[in-house]
């Protein structure tokens, strides 16, 4: 249970990933939520959270081929697993499941108060 | 668009490199690049350095760092276990090489062991004081004109008064004189008993224990005296020593304190003290000039002090040397300058005349420290060597190795176990050797028993498995080198067509460096053994033969002689005050009838019976009248070089003139002896001269006619014994004390001597590996060569040529460089001396030529022999 458990950073990573199909890396997913999200992140905390779920088995990792920009390194491509859309899909669940249980009135918000 | 001028920095790319992950690295550098490049653009080269370094740091996480050490170092343990199993396999495969490796490491490490031991030792030394490091002490150095000064450790009494006295700075200090010495009688028996006087603050400097006593007291009063543990329990047996009386010399000595003994690694040893209260009093009533406390009376005190925690010892030494500038007066040919010594630095410290107990000396420590790094080079040098030839064979087992996966790193550490295993088993050879060598060591000399024990405490284990393994490294350091550069493709490919031979001119320097060592020693020894027949069988100028020279331990020398007149088989007795040519000397000046001549006079005081007994030569004049007791002296006998000093003319004209000994004695010459040597070889001969006081005599001299001599001593021992229960006999025969005192030429000749043996043995041991080594792979190439019609003789000489080459450069660089060595250095003080006889050198070479050819020959010729069918059959 532990193990699937998303930390929310990490499931933003994650989704990510995920739209950015077959083409995220490093560098590429830090743009891509700093657009979509407006948040400043670092290269290195998008790195540790890629180590973090890549350790889970949420993603896999597989080099391109290599190019003269970045100084000839290649690009690391990250892929969400089956496990990791079981993940995501878990705390999808999750959360309509709890958007479900909100009753009807905590949205019927009187603004005349 | 790309500015590939611009690069991150190199320093924060290589430090990311080091600490990152392998696997993660490239990524890794690689987005930070990317980054880094958008950021030129964006925020120019400046910032855009500054963010890639400041990411690099932020990068540094736990999931980036590589596990390296640790890691790296489970890599190696696991691959130890594989590393000591190939090691011990090929030690075992290769039994000869490995024995010669072990044996010449292990006879060299025990040298070495034996060394490490007594540099421990003596810096030990004096440490068990309280504060040893701010006790130091006063020395002098004496300077005639601008000659160079001579050291001392003793200083004046005055010095010593005065540094007490005016020197601040100083939590305490003390004088101690030496040496009293007398009968001491203690109710019925008596002892021989000496001790220095010493001050009140002795125990404030020094922290010997005191057992009984108040430390503040014991030695303020005249005439009080301090007595070891070990004395105590002689004098006083079962009592209480405290308080009691003790005799000496008509006066009436009190026990003040018991202190125990000074330990055996403290430089000045003592048996009792005496306070230094008695030496003033003694020396007040004695005197009536102040020769005590002048300036120049710098031969038997000793000044030592204990700094406060807060002054330097350079604050002290200026005072000192302004003491020591004021003292002097500008009409002095002789001047003296104070020095300090720190208490530590006594034993190994700079060579000084008057030392108070033993001292080793920095010199030879040097010397001993040199020797045995020398012969530790030797054998390493053996194993280079060795496994250098070898590493063809190991080659392949490096390429397995390194094509399997094996990092340079990784073989290096391989070869290195390897001679570390070998040096650590040359260990344990050694440790029991060196139990075998020490007690060889120590009986050297008397002096080597008293000043060192070379026992060692469990901790040098420690230090010595050090220095094994530090061995074990620089021997295998070339080695492991040569074979971790090996590439595996070569080495596998074609094992042969590998330059393999590269190393061989280092080989060929080594074995030329051993064996000049070799050689240097054996000349070494050759020539201190010469020079120690030399000195023993040099015309002294009279006879010493069969003449026991007997100390009279202050008893009456005519009540002893008569003694000694009753046994039949010593035809001759006379009395002297010294035993000359032995090392003693003792001098007076003498002037001219008119005062206007004067120079040193080295003399001895002597009766009647002196000059014909050892067989002086009277040139001219004749020699002192019988008389037992000589109330006034009129009469002197001089040597030669007097004649020529004071200008007496010839002998037969300066008989009858006069020299004056002092103030008080006129004296007419007598008689002229033969110039004889009179000091030990070192120095020329002098003036001299006999004076006739034989009431002064210390020793007497027994002629002894006897066909069994040890028959003869042993009646005159058991005589004495009965005549003097006090005082141990002490005779021996005159060439026995000559030998004696030349003894530092036979220590030497021992100590190189045995050197030689060992790095000859290690070097031939070398040798013989390199020439199996040379006979094993040339075997195919001999085969040949005999089927073609070679002689055995031709086989021989061909692969015995190339080291017979490297044994003569060896001779042509040892010979001159020895020769220069002892010539001009190390004998260059003595006056006389052996020449270097083109016997010594050319008897070096020969060992040399014939221990190598022997070798190098028996291998040669085991090679020659060999069957040529049988080699190459198995083709």
């Amino acid at each position: 249970m532990k193990g699937t458990n998303l930390g929310e950073f990490q499931e933003l990573v994650l989704l990510t990933i995920g739209t950015l199909y077959p083409e995220a890396y490093g560098v590429g997913i830090k743009d891509e939520i700093r657009e979509k999200t407006g948040r400043k992140v670092t290269l290195s905390t998008v790195h540790a959270a890629l180590n973090r779920l890549e350790k889970k088995g949420l993603v896999q990792s597989s080099f391109g081929e290599a190019t003269k920009i970045r100084g000839g390194k290649r690009k690391k491509y990250f892929t969400i697993t089956a496990y990791g859309i079981k993940a995501l899909e878990e705390t999808r669940e999750q959360r309509e499941q709890l958007w479900n249980a909100i009753p009807k009135q905590v949205f019927q918000i009187n603004w005349s108060l | 668009m790309k500015n590939n001028s611009v690069h991150p920095p190199k320093w924060a790319n290589r430090f990311l490199e080091w600490y990152c992950k392998p696997e993660l690295f490239e990524d890794l550098q690689g987005d930070l690049y990317e980054y880094f490049e958008r950021n030129i653009e964006t925020k120019g080269r400046r910032r855009a350095r500054l963010n890639y370094t400041l990411d690099v740091i932020k990068f540094f996480k736990p999931y980036t760092v590589k596990k390296l050490e640790i890691l790296g170092q489970l890599t190696q343990f696991i691959m130890f276990k594989n590393y000591f199993k190939t090691s011990i396999r090929s030690i075992g495969r290769n039994k000869l090489f490995s024995a010669i490796n072990v044996l010449g490491l292990a006879i060299s490490m025990s040298v070495c062991l034996l060394m490490i031991t007594m540099f421990s030792e003596v810096k030990n030394y004096d440490r068990f004081h309280a504060d040893y490091d701010r006790i130091h002490r006063v020395t002098n150095a004496q300077k005639y004109l601008e000659n160079e000064p001579n050291l001392f450790a003793s200083t004046s009494v005055l010095a010593g008064r005065r540094l007490k006295a005016e020197v601040p700075g100083i939590e305490a200090a003390t004088i101690i004189t030496r040496s009293f010495r007398a009968d001491a009688k203690v109710g019925d028996n008596t002892f021989p008993f000496n001790a220095p006087w010493v001050d009140n603050d002795f125990f404030k400097v020094f922290s010997f224990n005191l057992l009984r006593g108040d430390a503040n007291e014991a030695l303020a009063e005249p005439y009080s005296v301090v007595l070891t543990d070990e004395t105590a329990e002689k004098f006083f047996p079962d009592q209480d020593p405290m308080d009691q009386t003790i005799l000496m010399n008509d006066q009436n000595y009190r026990v003040t304190g018991v202190v125990e003994k000074p330990p055996f690694n403290s430089h000045f040893k003592f048996s009792a003290l005496i306070s230094y209260t008695t030496y003033e009093q003694e020396e007040r009533k004695r005197e009536e000039n102040d020769w005590w406390l002048n300036w120049h009376n710098m031969w038997s005190n000793y000044a030592y002090f204990k700094l406060d925690e807060n002054t330097s010892i350079d604050q002290v030494q200026a005072r000192l040397t302004s003491i020591a500038d004021d003292e002097t007066s500008p009409q002095d040919q002789t001047k003296i300058i104070l020095g300090t010594q720190p208490l530590t630095n006594i034993m190994s410290g700079p060579d000084m005349s008057n030392q108070i107990g033993e001292s080793i000396g920095n010199q030879a420590l040097w010397i001993l420290g040199v020797l045995a790094f020398v012969v530790i080079l030797s054998a390493a040098f053996n194993y280079t060597n060795l496994s250098i030839a070898r590493s063809l064979r190991r080659a392949k087992e490096v390429g397995v190795r390194k094509v399997v996966g094996a990092t340079k790193k990784q073989v290096f550490t391989q070869f290195t176990i390897e001679a570390c295993i070998i040096s650590v088993c040359s260990l344990i050879i050694a440790y029991l050797l060196f139990f075998v060598l020490k007690p060889l060591f120590l009986n050297l000399s008397p002096e080597m028993q008293r000043s060192l024990k070379l026992e060692h405490e469990p901790i040098m284990l420690v230090y010595f498995l050090l220095f094994a393994i530090g061995v074990g490294i620089s021997a295998g350091f070339i080695p492991s080198l040569f074979l971790s550069k090996l590439r595996a493709i070569q080495v596998l490919k074609d094992a042969s067509s590998t330059r393999l031979f590269s190393k061989i001119n280092l080989r060929k320097v080594l074995i030329v460096v051993q064996f000049t060592l070799s050689l240097a020693f054996i000349i070494s020894a050759s020539i201190a053994n010469r020079q120690f027949k030399y000195a023993l069988n040099f015309d002294l100028g009279f006879d010493t033969e069969n003449v026991l020279n007997v100390s009279l331990a202050g008893n009456d020398p005519y009540l002893t002689k008569a003694i000694f007149e009753q046994i039949p088989e010593i035809t001759d007795i006379s009395l002297s005050s010294h035993v000359l040519s032995t090392g003693s000397r003792y001098a007076n000046r003498a002037k001219s009838e008119d005062g206007l001549d004067s120079a040193t006079v080295y003399l001895s005081q002597i009766d009647h019976k002196y000059i014909p007994l050892m067989g002086h030569q009277l040139l001219a004049g004749t020699n002192f009248v019988k008389k037992d007791k000589v109330e006034k002296e009129e009469t002197v006998i001089v040597n030669e070089t007097i004649l020529n000093k004071f200008k007496l003319g010839t002998p037969e004209e300066a008989i009858g003139k006069v020299l004056k000994f002092g103030p008080e004695s006129s004296l007419i010459v007598q008689g002229v002896v033969k110039n004889f040597h009179y000091a030990t070889l070192d120095s020329e001969i002098e003036c001299f001269a006999f004076r006739h006081q034989p009431q002064n005599a210390e020793i007497l001299n027994l002629k002894i006619m006897s066909d069994n001599i040890l028959n003869t001593r042993q009646k005159i021992e058991a005589a004495w014994l009965e005549f003097d229960d006090v005082h141990e006999f002490r005779g021996s025969f005159y060439d026995e004390r000559i030998e004696a005192a030349y003894s530092e030429f036979e220590v030497m000749f021992t100590i190189v001597g045995f050197l030689a043996f060992i790095t000859i043995t290690i070097s031939a041991l070398g040798l013989l590996g390199m020439g199996v080594y040379t006979a094993e792979t040339r075997l195919k190439e001999i085969s040949i060569r005999k089927v073609l019609g070679a002689s055995e003789g031709s086989l021989i000489t061909l692969l015995s040529r190339g080291f017979m080459w490297l044994l003569l450069i060896a001779s042509l660089i040892a010979i001159p460089s020895t020769y220069y060595l002892f010539d001009s250095v190390l004998l260059s003080d003595q006056a006389h001396r052996a020449d270097i006889g083109a016997l010594e050198l050319l008897l070096g070479v020969i060992v040399i030529f014939v221990i190598g050819f022997m070798t190098i020959g028996s291998q040669t010729w085991k090679a020659a022999k060999s069957n040529p069918a049988q080699t190459l059959r198995t083709e």
